[in-house]
């Protein structure tokens, strides 16, 4: 069936079958493999990207459920070849070891941020609760969010 | 990575839409919203429905609101809608009790209140909270609507009242005064279903329970519900000495079996523990006391 | 919470530094296995065995390979032809490709579908029929020795048991005897159960054999392409020189990604048997049924010691569960890994280790999850061992270990099993991690607390590690010897490149290797290339687990980097017109002696070495070197770790409320890194200790399979890790560092254990300490972890 929708401002269509899985429709149709997967239960968060501005499991989405919806993936964080401050928190805290739960985790925190600016400790571990890192023990990546929470203006990072 | 295998999709305009194309596909159709539950099972190829009906364009059975005396809850609301919902939780504290623990932050972005009681898990949190509370299932079909009161909607693990060509559309809480609610849950990790949760709701005039609900996920209560404990309660005073009887009557009513979350009697030691703290939180609610 | 350390940026060397592999990271632009896509590339599936243990009557793939999208269905059949349904283990034994005669455990492989999606080779594994016949399976270790079990392995001729091997070490006279004159000896049944190192990418790999040049290129998650290449040269007679192993980006190892996994050979014979490039990546299930597990071991512990506290000897025979292979990575030398490190921290008279192996019908493994090849398993022990002895004893745990601690002159040590001690100051460590926790205070308010009828526990564990395998005479894999290589080059315009034979699973490094580089010859590091992963482009080495990296390969960047300035030395003094000895080195120069202005850079010298200047008798053009380390003996990492855990004494549920973690890993490249490993480690020792563990029901159904069942620990059970640092070198590296990439997964499971243990005031209680198995012990009834719960 044909599906259309718009995946990081950019209206997209392709033919698919309606079982594909969005997380494989925007990894192997559209090569943003930005986004990962981890499991096929939900549980491991590799493969959270937003959907209409919310941060889903795109392993639990099938391809025609995203049609006429707003995709956004990892890849449109950095605008105009700045990073956004969630990438340069990522850098600058040793938020990511593997990298694999990164673009993930960025994708709520990012959400979190959008909505709650100056979130506490304890509200960055709620957010990111359903997502799995097996490196940071997730120590650094709070701090990340933290990082990128006082540091809301863009700024080249020397990465 | 585990992929479902194929299958037709259609997308709903309306709810009589959705219910005339569940009766055209017929038995092999199935409803799908967040898909939280339904696409796990289908990756793992234990459902295999050949058709999906998409509802999650009906925004307008996406509500959580207050209408005369009663809740209103539509299926299609969220689970963080539900979590976040002020009118919930003024007056059933036990929603947001419930909702903290149901899964995590991202799978509440997607997954319905009518999916998860639908899918009708034996450990779900909701069903027990609802059973708690004594929520009303509307169900829809084709010739109108009907009202199936909680006990009656779970036949069984996996298994609601809800039939074929039918939809389940909103869930509606009878609004009560002097009502206090809470649920309590332990699970292995965060995120996990639950090893044991019990949901108590009870309502009084003075120190006397005019009505109480109690509910148990995970422990094989008959229709997540210990009518045993509640008969303890009902119409006599809130006190530690009630609310202990009634916490052994929860536990020894319920029939939980050993699994990997625990053995059974963990499960009913937690019955025992979490009905009588569950009853403790609804009543400091309903005299004020606790928020 | 305010983030106040912000990393120091580029320092010519060691220091805080961001990692330079982090710009393509965080713009999703890292390349892992299944974001390679080739032209023409097939995707592989298996289908795998629903049962424990059946004989296979027959296996029908007509149907399958009637699927107008599937190229090619194999089966052990075919790959009995080729000569590769059955390769050689990495433990002296042999593994199925895929399966044969029977089955011998859950998830095994049967068949493998080539389809040109990955949907349609999904689908066509439905199409399969296999005819089993099921048979009694064994998954209890214990169980498996009985002289009615059903022999697993009758593939081996004349097998009659499931018995594996017998192993010892230490003196057992001596240990026996110091036994015998001891006042106390505590004896306790602890099993270490399975677990799995689940890294978040699971395992995969491409295969690409191109029929006209007759080259192999494999990519592929590995931990250890030289090593990768080495064995498919000389299982499958491929001419190893047209083999080439590629590691993409590798999402978390954690030594799940070491071994050669039958997948892997099955896209190699995809793409023979196709001629198109062919992929195969696991899906979670997959991966946490049938590749690597780490532990499954039944640890019978004694402790003797006198009434004082001294202790005298330790003890144990271990029931070693190796599953359906033994498919275990470790040194040759070594069927118990290093396990026989269990005399830990502590000054013995004696010490005996007796390990037993056996087969059962479990996924075959046993080394992986950042183990040090099983010093989890023996760090586990000891420090649960005396904690026991404290209980019996009635002795503060703190107090007995800093009693019976090896003293900083008794280094170099040699413990009663063998092996050397290269350095170690314990009581600072464990003075400082008792400092930073208030030690005295936790037990004051523990005593409080206790009163009041709350349950609060404070646990130790101090652990010692034996890293950097290994020195070449002693351990191998596979015959070949643990040594690695590193080649240096400086270009012209004094740039580097470093070439390693280790491989990054998210460790850092690209900059750590480059910060070793910047140290020994000044040139910034992020002018420094790191080249790794790629057999065509790197020296020859036995790749990254063990904790080996920086033991080993660090070393031989340090050396080669040496050698790079003993050569710019001489070239600089032909520049100056000076006497080599009458040169010295400051960091990025040579410089005349008193003379600090008459100078050449790391820089002139390289540009100078690839002009046209006339070079010294006996030096060659160009600015490089390179090295081949062979240890001299590992490095032994340590630290004291103290756990706080809060337990609700209704459901018994299990809350770390602090973690405190003093590790001496000599001197830190990067310290920023080096906390990013013991973060990772500690909140694994979480999981472990309070959640993870495959167990299997009687039928040998596994009834971890998937991350709804193996539960992996979140944000919300880490609490904010509270870290601090001895520095103790180690006086035979180079560098002086020892390597820390396990040292929190080895060292943090005892410390929560202890805690709800002491919290709960219970003797011993096996890991997984889920609410149920802590409820449970309190009544005095713990339940078996390794099996279903009844």
């Amino acid at each position: 069936m044909q599906v259309t929708m718009t995946v990081n401002g950019k209206e997209v269509t392709r033919d698919v079958e309606p079982r594909l899985l969005l997380v494989h429709f925007i990894r192997d149709e559209l090569g943003l493999t930005g986004t990962h997967w981890g499991c096929d239960t939900s549980n491991c968060g590799a493969c959270v990207l937003w959907m209409d501005g919310e941060p889903v499991k795109s392993c639990t989405v099938l391809t025609p459920m995203a049609a006429g919806r707003e995709i956004r993936t990892v890849e449109d964080l950095e605008q105009d070849g700045v990073l956004d401050p969630i990438q340069q928190g990522f850098v600058s805290q040793h938020g990511l070891q593997c990298g694999f739960c990164t673009p993930g985790m960025m994708m709520t925190c990012r959400h979190l941020l959008d909505h709650n600016p100056d979130p506490s400790e304890h509200e960055i571990r709620v957010a990111i609760s359903g997502q799995i890192c097996r490196c940071t023990g997730y120590e650094n990546i709070v701090r990340s969010v933290r990082w990128a929470a006082e540091h809301t203006t863009s700024e080249e990072v020397s990465a | 990575m585990q992929v479902p295998a194929p299958v037709e999709y259609e997308r709903a305009t309306s709810v009589d839409d959705a219910i005339a194309k569940l009766e055209r596909y017929g038995p092999e159709a199935r409803l799908i919203a967040g898909g939280h539950s339904l696409i796990p099972m289908m990756k793992l190829r234990l459902a295999r429905p050949e058709v999906l009906i998409d509802i999650n364009d009906l925004t307008d059975l996406a509500y959580i609101k207050r209408e005369g005396d009663e809740l209103r809850i539509g299926a299609m609301a969220r689970h963080r809608d539900l979590l976040e919902s002020h009118v919930a939780f003024e007056y059933y504290p036990i929603f947001r009790d419930a909702e903290e623990v149901i899964a995590d932050p991202v799978v509440r972005n997607r997954g319905t209140i009518g999916g998860s009681i639908c899918q009708a898990d034996p450990s779900e949190d909701l069903s027990a909270a609802f059973a708690a509370v004594k929520a009303d299932m509307v169900i829809q079909s084709s010739s109108g609507e009907r009202i199936v009161p909680n006990p009656e909607f779970h036949r069984g693990p996996y298994t609601t009242a809800v039939g074929d060509g039918e939809m389940l559309t909103e869930v509606r809480v009878a609004i009560r005064p002097g009502c206090g609610s809470a649920y309590e849950k332990v699970e292995r990790r965060v995120g996990d279903w639950a090893v044991t949760a019990v949901g108590a709701c009870i309502q009084l005039d003075g120190d006397t329970i005019t009505e109480v609900g109690i509910g148990l996920a995970a422990v094989s209560a008959q229709h997540f519900r210990s009518a045993g404990a509640e008969d303890i309660l009902r119409g006599g005073p809130a006190t530690e000495e009630q609310f202990a009887a009634a916490a052994a009557a929860a536990a020894e009513g319920c029939n939980p079996s050993s699994d990997q979350r625990g053995p059974a009697d963990y499960k009913r030691h937690l019955a025992r523990v979490l009905t009588l703290r569950a009853l403790r939180r609804a009543t400091a609610r309903a005299r004020g006391q606790e928020a | 919470m305010t983030v106040t350390q912000e990393p120091e940026t580029n320092p010519i060397g060691f220091g805080r530094m961001q990692r330079k592999e982090d710009a393509r990271f965080v713009r999703g632009q890292g390349n892992y296995i299944d974001d390679i896509v080739l032209p023409g590339m097939l995707h592989g599936a298996i289908l795998r065995s629903p049962y424990a243990h059946a004989r296979i009557k027959s296996i029908d793939t007509t149907a399958a390979e009637a699927h107008p999208k599937v190229k090619a269905v194999i089966t052990g059949a075919l790959l009995e032809t080729l000569g590769l349904a059955w390769i050689p283990s990495l433990s002296a034994d042999v593994v199925a490709v895929l399966a044969t005669d029977k089955v011998r455990f859950q998830g095994q492989e049967v068949a493998f579908v080539v389809a040109e999606d990955r949907y349609s080779a999904r689908d066509a594994l439905e199409l399969i029929d296999v005819d089993y016949e099921p048979l009694p399976a064994v998954v209890d270790a214990k169980r498996s020795l009985d002289p009615d079990a059903p022999i697993i392995r009758d593939d081996i001729e004349g097998k009659t048991n499931n018995h594996i091997f017998d192993w010892d070490a230490g003196n057992k006279e001596e240990t026996d005897a110091a036994f015998a004159k001891a006042d106390v000896v505590v004896t306790e049944e602890m099993l270490y159960p399975r677990v799995h190192p689940a890294p978040m990418e699971t395992c995969g790999q491409i295969s690409d054999m191109n029929k006209v040049t007759g080259k192999l290129t494999i990519w592929c998650t590995t931990q250890a392409p030289h090593a990768h290449r080495t064995i498919y040269a000389l299982v499958a007679g491929l001419p190893e020189h047209q083999i080439r192993v590629v590691s993409p980006d590798i999402g978390g190892g954690f030594g799940n990604k070491v071994g050669i996994y039958p997948g892997y050979v099955l896209t190699v014979v995809g793409s023979i048997v196709t001629g198109k490039p062919v992929k195969w990546v696991e899906d979670r299930s997959e991966n946490l049924m049938s590749t690597s597990f780490a532990r499954d071991y039944h640890m019978h512990g004694e402790i003797a010691a006198t009434s004082e506290g001294k202790i005298l000897a330790l003890r144990t025979k271990t029931l070693a569960d190796h599953g359906a292979f033994n498919n275990t990575a470790q040194p040759t030398k070594y069927p118990a890994g290093f396990f026989h490190i269990f005399t830990g921290s502590y000054d013995l008279e004696a010490a005996y280790c007796e390990v037993t192996g056996v087969y059962t019908n479990k996924a075959p493994g046993g080394v992986a999850y950042a183990c040090s090849f099983r010093v989890t398993e023996a760090s586990y022990l000891v420090e649960r061992l005396v904690d026991c002895l404290a209980d019996e004893l009635k002795m503060d745990p703190a107090e007995l270990r800093l009693k019976n601690f090896i003293q900083p002159e008794q280094f170099p040590y040699t413990c009663k099993t063998g092996w050397e001690y290269d350095s170690g100051d314990y009581p600072r460590a464990m003075r400082l991690a008792m400092d930073i926790a208030g030690y005295e205070q936790l037990r004051a308010e523990q005593v409080e607390k206790r009163a009041r009828g709350e349950l609060m526990g404070i646990g130790i564990s101090f652990f010692t590690e034996t890293v950097g395998a290994g020195p070449r005479k002693h351990m191998d894999i596979l015959g070949l010897g643990m040594a690695d290589g590193a080649e240096v080059r400086v270009h012209p315009t004094g740039k580097a490149v470093v070439r390693l034979s280790v491989q990054t699973q998210g460790q850092g490094h690209e900059t750590t290797f480059a910060q070793i580089v910047a140290q020994e010859l000044g040139i910034p590091p992020l002018d420094i290339d790191v080249v790794h992963g790629d057999t065509d482009n790197t020296p020859f080495g036995l790749g990254t687990y063990g904790s080996r990296s920086t033991p080993v390969s660090g070393a031989a960047v340090a050396i080669a980097t040496r050698r790079v300035r003993d050569k710019a030395r001489l070239i600089a003094a032909t520049m100056l017109e000076v006497s080599p000895d009458d040169l010295e080195w400051e960091k990025g120069k040579w410089f005349v002696k008193g003379d600090p202005s008459t100078a050449k850079t790391i820089q002139e010298i390289a540009l100078a070495a690839h002009g046209s200047m006339e070079l010294p008798e006996g030096v060659e053009g160009h600015l490089d070197g390179s090295c081949v380390y062979d240890p001299p003996n590992l490095t032994y990492p340590f630290g004291a770790y103290i756990c706080v855990v809060d337990i609700d004494p209704e459901t018994l549920q299990v809350k770390v409320r602090r973690f405190i973690a003093v590790d001496d890993c000599g001197p830190r490249i990067n310290p920023m890194i080096v906390e990013g490993q013991v973060h990772g480690g500690l909140a694994d020792g979480v999981g472990m200790a309070l959640m993870e563990v495959i167990a299997f029901d009687e039928d040998g159904n596994c009834l971890g399979g998937s991350f709804m069942d193996y539960l992996l620990p979140t944000s919300m059970e880490c609490p904010s890790w509270e870290l601090g640092e001895t520095v103790t070198p180690s006086p035979h590296h180079p560098l002086g560092v020892k390597g820390v990439g396990e040292s929190a997964t080895v060292g943090s499971p005892a410390a929560i254990v202890n805690a709800v243990l002491d919290a709960i005031g219970v003797r011993h209680a096996d890991m997984p300490l889920t609410s149920a198995q802590v409820w449970r012990a309190t009544e005095g009834r713990p339940f078996r972890t390794d099996l279903a719960i009844e």
